[in-house]
């Protein structure tokens, strides 16, 4: 449904497959579909580990996590059922990858949940997938049916002796529960609400049970490891960061879309020459690298290499693979002030510095955006953000509180010029008025 | 309490892949809430029963979850992401045109039932900015002419 882009310097992982029929699985299969999972069942499961591991996999959720390093957490005996769990929850704001990947090549999610499970002996994997996309767990549940009916899934599978079943599950809205903890409270049938760690999911997770948990995009990439190699895979990327990553361009940008680019592409050439730079004859002000929690970048600050470490060097996140491109018409005040109206709508409420910070903050930005500002509010801002960083039971404080922290910083003279009454220096002409009172 | 077949062999399938009864829950909400329109009592109870919880339980719930709804929405629920992506190519703009020609505001509903208006986070459409969803379908890359287009098309469905 969603349009497909294509750039020259793309590098096609686990998008290889988009667009070429993939969710039948006659096709997958033609397409080399389920043959990492055979080899992976000839494999020893310290052997899949130390594969994924070399290969320099990180998590693709947002944090960017060694992929391999989480799996060798899970103890080898354990009197609980192990799981593993897909998170298709994706609803970090600028981010619309996974949802390609369900679309066009849902096996390749169902053959990374399996070969996760054979690396930590789990019996069972769920793929859990956003309420919102409908038609996504629709392709999925047929795609995990097919599976099953051809014995690839289920008893006995290829005939090796083993047991491994698959489930979808959905959810019905809401963002925190991509959070990894909230999303197991979420399949258990509760509210989401994150748990305390440790222990941490690998030992203590579903149903008490130890539980990997990686995001979509993650394990879409995993079968292509397996067959691929790990240093196939690890040259692909810089240091440490293996493979490619979906780009998902968005905003003020001439060819939106999401591009698959080597980890490690540089920024600038990602919005000028894939991205076809900033339309309107405007200039570029600011970007967020990584998906709405991580802290924008200016436009003096994209020579970076898009791999975790690099962008965490240049005092951002990677994140999710959200690149949101904003222009000189938009205003920062009002998209700070947006992007805080989302964290305060997703808080859970759960813990006092996130409810009350991310509630305190967008109640001030909206005064503040409207002209009712005054200079102190700018540092009080800033402060307010500063002190919910770290303080918070789960990480959706400090995702509300990190890109905050930059607006201010990076652009206080904006911030300045909303001062004394004075209306928005951006409000277009016939600026609609929010329907929300 | 009837529900339709589809939902009775969805929700026997579903119930023994979790070694919870209740596990189930979410997504039975929301497949029973798109049967019915909405959670009344009478579905909260029903689902309540046969997940051994109490609808104490099953409301709070109910309310974590944005889609979930315990009131009557209408035929359509027109649903505009305004979040970051979509609000600097127009997002907010398109929410204001569809409240101008629905006549309706955020979360209300037309008069003959037909539309419900709802401003909503990231709909995971982002690079297809500015983007809405009617009911689960994505709409993408949007005008106000276009939107006016779309809406005719469901106005024409829905009162044929
Ligand atoms: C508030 C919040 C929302 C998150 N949303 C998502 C999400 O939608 N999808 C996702 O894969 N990870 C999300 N994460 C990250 C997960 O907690 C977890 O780290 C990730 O799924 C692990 O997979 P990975 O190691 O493959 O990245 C979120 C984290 C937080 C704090
Ligand atoms: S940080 Fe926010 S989302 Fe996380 S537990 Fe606290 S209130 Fe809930
Ligand atoms: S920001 Fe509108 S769909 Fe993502």
């Amino acid at each position: 449904m969603a349009d497909l882009v294509f750039h020259p310097d793309e590098v096609k992982v686990v998008s290889r497959r988009f667009g070429l029929g993939a969710t039948n699985i006659d096709r997958y299969v033609e397409l080399d579909g389920y043959k990492a999972v055979q080899k992976a069942l000839a494999m020893e499961p310290d052997a899949i580990i130390a594969e994924v591991k070399n290969s320099g996999l990180r998590g693709r959720g947002g944090a960017g996590f060694s992929t391999g390093m989480k799996w060798s957490f899970v103890p080898k005996q354990s009197a609980k059922p192990k799981y593993v769990l897909c998170n298709g929850d994706e609803s970090e704001p600028g981010t619309c990858k996974d949802r390609l990947i369900f679309e066009h090549d849902p096996h390749s999610v169902i053959e990374g949940v399996m070969i996760g499970a054979l690396a930590v002996g789990a019996k069972s994997g769920y793929i859990y997938i956003r309420g919102e996309y409908r038609y996504l767990s629709i392709i999925m549940q047929k795609a995990i049916r097919d599976a099953y009916a051809k014995g690839f899934v289920g008893k006995n599978i290829f005939g090796s002796g083993r047991d491994l079943d698959i489930y979808w599950h959905g959810g019905a809205g809401a963002y925190e529960v991509g959070e990894e903890s909230a999303l197991m409270e979420s399949l258990e049938g509760k509210r989401g609400i994150p748990r305390i760690r440790p222990p941490f999911p690998a030992v203590v997770g579903l149903w008490g049970g130890p539980t990997v948990i990686n995001n979509a995009e993650t394990l879409a990439n995993v079968p292509h490891i397996i067959l691929g190699g790990a240093d196939w895979f690890a040259k692909l990327g810089t240091p440490k960061n293996g493979g490619t990553r979906l780009f998902c361009l968005s905003g003020n940008i001439a060819k939106p879309g999401v591009y698959e680019l080597p980890m490690g592409y540089n920024l600038r050439k990602m919005i000028y020459d894939v991205g076809g730079g900033i339309p309107n004859g405007r200039e570029l002000k600011a970007v967020v690298p990584g998906g709405a929690s991580c802290p924008c970048l200016t436009a003096d600050e994209i020579d970076v290499a898009m791999d975790f470490d690099s962008v965490q060097k240049a005092g951002s996140m990677l994140g999710s693979g959200g690149v949101v491109v904003v222009d000189d018409a938009q205003c920062i005040v009002k998209f700070a002030l947006r992007t805080m109206k989302f964290y305060q709508h997703e808080s859970c409420g759960w813990c006092i510095p996130c409810r009350e910070g991310t509630d305190w903050l967008k109640k001030t930005l909206i005064r503040f955006h409207a002209g009712g500002g005054v200079k102190k509010d700018i540092d009080n801002m800033q402060y307010l953000a500063e002190n919910m960083l770290g303080r918070t039971f789960c990480p959706l404080g400090d995702a509300a509180a990190m890109p905050t922290i930059a607006f201010v910083k990076k652009f206080r003279k904006e911030f300045e010029e909303h001062l004394e009454g004075r209306p928005c220096p951006f409000e277009k002409e016939n600026a609609a008025e929010p329907v929300l009172a | 309490m009837k529900f339709s077949e589809e939902f009775e062999t969805r929700f026997a399938e579903m119930v023994p892949h979790y070694p919870t009864k209740r596990s189930a829950l979410v997504p039975t909400l929301l497949y029973a809430q798109d049967e019915i329109g909405f959670l009344s009592d009478e579905v909260i109870a029903e689902i309540a029963s046969r997940l051994d919880l109490t609808e104490l339980e099953v409301r709070n719930v109910i309310s974590y979850y944005s889609m979930l709804t315990t009131k009557p929405r209408g035929k359509f629920n027109v649903q505009v992401c305004t979040n970051i992506s979509c609000m600097v190519r127009g997002g907010e703009e398109l929410l204001q045109h569809c409240a101008k020609k629905l006549g309706i505001g955020h979360k209300q509903t037309t008069p003959d039932g037909l539309f419900t208006l709802e401003e909503v986070e990231c709909i995971g459409a982002c690079s297809w900015a500015p983007a809405a969803q009617v009911n689960y379908d994505f709409h993408e890359n949007l005008t106000a002419e276009k939107m006016d287009r779309i809406l005719d098309e469901y106005r024409k469905t829905g009162t044929q």
